[in-house]
C-alpha cells in the first residue's frame, strides 16, 4: 500500500499516522507539505489530526484553502481512498468532501479518553474486516467533535449506510451517556456517497499497538490493505 | 548616547524594585548614571526570577554532577542527560505562579509555552509535559475559577502543540488560597551529539530574531513575579503574557530543523526579560559582546520605546546566532514556516552589549554585568516560631475513630487524593503515540520509538510535611519522586526542582528554603540523582500569609526495556498482595490526621535513606526479573488509600481481600502499632506489590536478600469487594464512586 500523509502547519498527529503506516503496517508512506499543489500517486491519503492553522476561527476552516486541497479533491474524485482523522475530518467537512459540520463538544471542554464505537457499516474499504455491529475501544481527543447536519442530510447518511461508526457502550448500545460530545445520531465517523472518503473523530493510529493500551484501530488499516490489494 | 526622556529619580528606582545599594552598583559598573532603558534592563535581569540573587547560595549546595550529565545545572537553559543509544534527554520544570493567580488561562498557557521553548532551544524535541498544581480549597469559588482557567490554559496550549501531558499532581489546601502554584515540566529527546548551546560565539556572526512580533504584553513580567501578590496585583495584568500555541508550534518545527543544518552556533528563547535576557545571556556565556538595533525588531504595536522593546515578554520569540554566510539557509527554513526571521545585530569582540534604535545608542553596558554580576544576598535565617507548637503532637490524645470505612471514604473523596480524571481528560495525554502509562499511574511512562527504552516521569512534593519539617519534607519529596519512578521499573536518573516559597526577606521563610534545600541535597546525593536545573519562585504570599514551603521535585527515570514495565494497579485475579517495608506509628503530618482530626500537627514521617535505597533496589531487581505484576507507592492516606487505588485499574477494577494484616505487619512491628497508623499512617519507604502465586518464594527471597521486610497481606480477587483487615469492608465500586465523583461534582 502506498500512503501519503498531508502536513498542515498545525498538524500534530502527522507523525503518528506516518509511524503507524511505516512501522506497524509496513506500508510505503510519505509526507506532503500543504503548500504542494500536487500529490504523489498513491492508494491512500491521510489528513491527520491537529490544529491546522491554529483553528482559532473554526476547525479546518482555513486548511481547506491550502494549495494541496485541490489535489486531495482530485484524488478523491478519482475514486481513490481518503481518510480524515479528527482535525482531518473537520477539514473534510469544511472542504465539502463530506456533508455536515462540527460544533463544540457538549461539555464545552476538550476530551481525551477511550470510547466504545459500534461499527454500523462494513460494506466499504475502511471496515471490510469488521463484523457488522462489532464494538471497538478507541481514543478520542478533541474539543469540537459534536457532529451536526440538517435533517435531510442525516436521512441521506442513514438511508445510504454512510454512518460507519457510532459512539456506543461496550455491548453496542447507543444513548446519551455513551456519546461523549453530543454528536447528532451518535455519529463518530461517516463516508461520502461514493464510499471512498471516511471522516472520523476517534484516532485509529493511537490504538494500533498493544503497548499503547489496545489495537482495535488497527483493523481499519488492515481493511484498507485488503481494499488496496483487491 | 541618547539622553533620556525620563530623569532617574529615587521613586523610579524604587518602582523598579532596585535598592539604593543595587543602584550604586549599577552606577559603579557604568561609571555613570544609567538611562531608563538600562535601568529597566538591570531591574529585570537582577530580579529573583532571572538572577536567583536570594537563593544562589542555597542552590549551590545541590549535587549537580553525575556520569550521565552532558549539560549541568546553570550552564544552559536546561540540563541534559545521556540515556545511551546515542540519545539524550533534556528536561526542566518552571513556575508560572504569579501570572496564573491574576489571569489563570493565559498564565498557565504561557507557562507551558515557556517551558517548551526551554527544551527545543537546546535542539531537543519535546515529547511530554507534566504539571504540578496547587490551589486553595476546592469549596471556594475562587479556586474553582482558577482550576478551570489553569486546566483550560494548559489544555489549550499543550494540546495544540501536540505534546502529551502524561502526569503530574494537584493539591488543594487553604495555604494556596489566592496564591496558586502552576509548575510545568517538559522533557525532550535529542541525538546526544546535537546539543544546541545558548551561546553567541564568533565575532561577526549575525544575530537573528525569529518568531512572533513584539508588543507591550508581559512588560516586566520577571520583576512582577518577584514581588508579593497584593490586591493591587490585578493592576499588573499587562504583565501577564498572551500565548499563541499555533505560532509556537511553527516556531518549534522551524527551530528543530536548524540543528540538522550547519548554519547556527547558538539559540536562545526569549522568555522572562525577553530580548534583554536572550541577548545578554548568549553574549555572557560566550564571553563576547553583542550589538543589536531594535528598530529592526518586528512589532505588533506602534510607538514602542526602547525600554518597552527590550523588556517586552511577548511570547513565541527566539534569538538565533547564525554562522556568517549561512543566513540564507536559516531564512529559508523560517520562510517555509511563514515566520519572521530578521537580522537585528551581530556578535562583537569584547564584552559590551550595545543596543541601538535607528542607529542611535540607547543602552551600552557589559553583558556580564546583567547576567553574572548581579547582587547575591545571604539572607538572614531563623527557625520559625510556629514550629514549636506545630510539631507537638500527643498521640495519646488522638482518639482512634470507630468507623475506619468511613475514614477511608473521607480520604478518597478529599480532592487532593481523589481521582483527577476531570483534569487529565482535558489534556491530550496520548498524542505522539508514545504514552504507555496514562495519568493516574505512579509515574507517567513514554516509550522511545526505534528503541526498547522508556522514560518514566513524575512530580512530587508533600508541602504539609515541608511546613512541619522542611528538611525532612525536602528529603521525602525527592525519595517519593524516585520511588514513584522505581514503581514502574525505571531507574531514577536526575532531578529538576521548582522551589516555591514565600518572601525570602522574612528570615523564617529563608530558613524554610535553606532547610528544604538541605533535605533535597541529602536525598539527591544518596539516591544518586543529581539536580540538573529548575526554577525558583519566591514571594508566593499575600496579606493573609505565605504558602507552605513547596519544593516540587520533577524526577526522570530510564526503563531500559519497555516490556519490563510495571503498572500501578492490580492486574489478575489470584495474584498475591505484599506490603513491602515496615510500618511505624507515624501519624504526625498525615492526611488522616488532617482530614479526620482536623490537625496539621506533629513531626511528619522520618525517612531513612538507607532503608529507601534497599527498597528501591529490591523493586528494580524484581521488576527486571518480571516478578512484579503491579507496584504502587504508599503516600497520602497510607495503606488504606494505596490498596483502594490499586483496585481502581485503568481498564478494569479488581477486588482485594487483605486478611493477613494482624498476623504479619502488626505482629512484626517494632512497637505496638496503633490501628490508625497501620491503616492510614504514612511511614515512608513502603510499596504494595502484586505477584503471581508461582513467584511467591523468589520474591520473598529477593526481598530478604536486600534486607527489605516483606509481608504477604492478601490476594487480588475478581469480585467487587475490598476488604482490609477487620476494619474495612465494602464494594470496590462504592469506594471508586466517591473517589471519581468529588472533583466533577464540585466543578459542575
Amino acid at each position: 500500500m502506498k500512503a501519503t500523509v498531508v502536513v498542515f502547519p498545525g498538524s500534530n498527529c502527522d507523525s503518528d499516522c506516518f509511524n503507524v503506516m511505516k512501522d506497524v503496517m509496513k506500508a510505503d508512506v510519505q509526507y506532503v507539505w500543504h503548500k504542494e499543489a500536487s500529490l504523489p500517486k498513491c492508494d491512500l491519503v491521510i489528513l491527520p489530526g491537529g490544529f491546522s492553522y491554529g483553528d482559532y476561527l473554526r476547525t479546518g476552516a482555513i486548511a481547506r484553502f491550502s494549495p494541496v486541497m485541490k489535489a486531495v479533491k482530485d484524488h478523491a474524485d478519482q475514486g481513490r481512498l481518503l481518510i480524515g482523522i479528527c482535525n482531518g475530518f473537520q477539514i473534510l467537512l469544511e472542504a465539502g468532501l463530506l456533508p455536515g459540520a462540527m460544533l463544540r463538544n457538549k461539555t464545552l471542554s476538550f476530551i481525551c479518553k477511550h470510547v466504545w464505537l459500534r461499527t454500523d457499516d462494513t460494506n466499504n474499504p475502511f471496515t471490510n474486516k469488521f463484523k457488522k455491529g462489532q464494538t471497538i475501544l478507541i481514543p478520542i481527543a478533541h474539543g469540537e467533535g459534536n457532529y451536526t447536519c440538517d435533517d435531510a442530510t442525516l436521512k441521506g447518511l442513514q438511508d445510504q449506510n454512510q454512518i460507519v461508526f457510532r459512539y456506543s457502550s461496550e455491548a453496542g448500545k447507543t444513548g446519551e451517556e455513551f456519546n461523549p460530545n453530543g454528536s447528532r445520531d451518535d455519529i463518530a465517523g461517516i463516508l461520502n456517497q461514493k464510499r471512498n472518503v471516511l471522516g472520523m473523530m476517534p484516532h485509529p493510529e493511537r490504538s494500533s499497538e498493544q503497548v499503547l493500551g489496545g489495537s482495535d484501530g488497527k483493523q481499519i488499516w488492515e481493511s484498507l490493505l485488503v481494499s488496496v490489494k483487491s | 548616547m541618547m539622553t533620556d526622556e525620563k530623569k532617574i529619580t529615587p521613586e523610579i528606582i524604587k518602582a523598579h524594585g532596585i535598592t539604593p545599594d543595587e543602584y550604586d552598583r549599577i552606577v559603579k559598573t557604568l561609571s555613570r548614571e544609567p538611562n531608563i532603558t538600562e535601568l529597566g534592563m538591570y531591574s529585570v535581569m537582577w530580579s529573583e526570577h532571572c538572577s536567583y540573587k536570594n537563593t544562589k547560595p542555597v542552590l549551590k549546595t545541590f549535587p549537580t554532577s553525575g556520569p550521565r550529565l552532558l549539560v549541568k545545572a546553570g550552564e544552559e537553559n536546561a540540563g541534559i542527560v545521556d540515556i545511551g543509544d546515542g540519545l539524550a534527554i533534556c528536561f526542566k520544570i518552571e513556575s508560572h505562579n504569579h501570572p496564573s493567580a491574576i489571569e489563570p488561562f493565559q498564565g498557565a498557557a504561557t507557562g507551558v509555552g515557556g517551558i517548551l521553548r526551554d527544551i527545543f532551544t537546546m535542539g531537543a524535541r519535546p515529547v511530554l509535559l507534566l504539571n504540578s498544581l496547587r490551589f486553595g480549597k476546592l469549596e471556594s469559588n475562587v479556586t474553582k475559577h482558577l482550576l478551570k482557567g489553569v486546566v483550560s490554559g494548559i489544555s489549550h496550549y499543550g494540546n495544540c502543540m501536540g505534546i502529551p501531558t502524561v502526569g503530574g499532581e494537584i493539591y488543594f489546601h487553604e495555604c494556596y488560597e489566592g496564591n496558586p502554584l502552576v509548575n510545568v515540566m517538559a522533557l525532550g529527546i535529542m541525538p546526544a551529539g546535537k546539543i544546541v548551546k545558548g551561546k553567541a560565539t564568533g565575532e561577526g556572526n549575525p544575530v537573528y530574531y525569529v518568531g512572533a512580533t513584539t508588543g507591550r504584553d508581559g512588560l516586566g513580567g520577571a520583576a512582577f513575579a518577584s514581588r508579593d501578590l497584593t490586591e493591587k496585583s490585578k493592576e499588573d495584568r499587562p504583565a501577564v503574557q498572551v500565548g499563541d500555541p499555533f505560532m509556537e508550534k511553527l516556531l518549534m518545527e522551524a527551530c528543530l530543523e536548524l540543528p540538522e543544518t550547519d548554519a547556527i552556533v547558538g539559540m536562545q528563547d526569549m522568555g522572562a526579560a525577553g530580548l534583554t535576557c536572550a541577548t545578554s545571556e548568549t553574549a555572557a556565556r560566550a564571553s563576547m559582546g553583542i550589538e543589536i538595533d531594535i528598530a529592526r525588531v518586528p512589532r505588533r504595536e506602534e510607538g514602542m520605546t526602547p525600554y518597552e522593546t527590550m523588556l517586552s515578554e511577548s511570547q513565541e520569540r527566539m534569538l538565533i546566532i547564525v554562522k556568517k554566510g549561512k543566513e540564507k539557509i536559516v531564512e529559508d527554513i523560517f520562510k517555509k514556516w511563514d515566520l519572521h526571521a530578521v537580522q537585528i545585530g551581530e556578535v562583537k569582540s569584547g564584552d559590551r552589549m550595545k543596543v541601538y534604535d535607528h542607529g542611535e545608542l540607547v543602552a551600552d553596558l557589559p553583558a556580564k554585568s546583567l547576567v553574572d554580576e548581579g547582587p547575591i544576598y545571604i539572607r538572614e535565617e531563623k527557625r520559625p516560631i510556629y514550629l514549636e507548637e506545630a510539631q507537638k503532637l500527643d498521640l495519646s490524645k488522638v482518639k482512634e475513630p470507630s468507623d475506619f470505612k468511613a475514614v477511608l471514604k473521607k480520604l478518597l473523596s478529599h480532592p487532593t487524593i481523589a481521582s483527577k480524571r476531570w483534569v487529565w481528560e482535558q489534556y491530550d495525554h496520548m498524542v505522539r503515540t508514545d504514552t504507555v502509562f496514562y495519568p493516574g499511574h505512579d509515574a507517567g511512562l513514554v516509550r522511545i520509538k526505534g528503541t526498547k527504552k522508556g522514560i518514566a516521569v513524575t512530580t512530587d512534593c508533600n508541602s504539609l510535611y515541608c511546613y512541619l519539617d522542611p528538611f525532612e519534607g525536602g528529603k521525602i519529596a525527592v525519595a517519593e519522586a524516585a520511588r514513584n519512578v522505581v514503581c514502574t521499573g525505571a531507574v531514577p536518573l536526575a532531578v529538576t526542582d521548582n522551589l516555591n516559597f514565600g518572601n525570602p526577606m522574612n528570615p523564617e521563610i529563608f530558613w524554610q528554603i535553606r532547610q528544604s534545600a538541605n533535605g533535597i541535597t541529602e536525598a539527591c546525593k544518596a539516591l544518586k540523582t543529581p539536580v540538573t536545573g529548575g526554577n525558583v519562585s519566591l514571594y508566593n504570599q499575600n496579606p493573609s500569609g505565605a504558602i507552605f514551603p513547596t519544593p516540587t521535585i520533577g524526577m526522570v527515570g530510564l526503563l531500559e526495556d519497555i516490556d519490563k514495565r510495571v503498572p500501578s494497579h492490580f492486574q489478575n485475579e489470584g495474584d498475591l498482595i505484599f506490603l513491602v517495608g515496615d510500618t511505624q506509628n507515624e501519624i504526625g503530618g498525615t492526611y488522616y490526621l488532617m482530614i479526620e482530626h482536623g490537625l496539621q500537627k506533629g513531626l511528619p514521617p522520618r525517612l531513612d535513606l538507607e532503608v529507601e535505597i534497599s527498597l528501591q533496589e529490591f523493586v528494580l531487581e524484581a521488576a527486571r526479573e518480571k516478578e512484579l505484576v503491579s507496584c504502587h507507592d504508599l503516600s497520602e492516606g497510607g495503606l488504606g488509600v494505596a490498596l483502594a487505588e490499586s483496585c481502581f485499574g485503568f481498564w478494569k477494577s479488581l477486588g482485594a481481600v487483605v486478611d493477613h494484616l494482624e498476623l504479619t505487619v502488626r505482629k512484626n512491628a517494632k512497637e505496638i502499632l496503633r490501628e490508625d497508623a497501620l491503616y492510614f499512617g504514612e511511614t515512608q519507604s513502603r510499596v504494595i506489590i502484586s505477584v503471581r502465586p508461582s513467584d511467591k518464594e523468589s520474591v520473598i527471597k529477593r526481598a530478604q536478600q536486600h534486607g527489605v521486610p516483606i509481608y504477604q497481606i492478601g490476594k487480588v480477587t475478581s469480585d467487587d469487594k475490598l476488604q482490609i483487615g477487620e476494619r474495612i469492608s465494602g464494594s470496590v465500586s462504592e469506594f471508586k464512586s466517591v473517589y471519581e465523583a468529588v472533583i466533577p461534582a464540585r466543578m459542575k
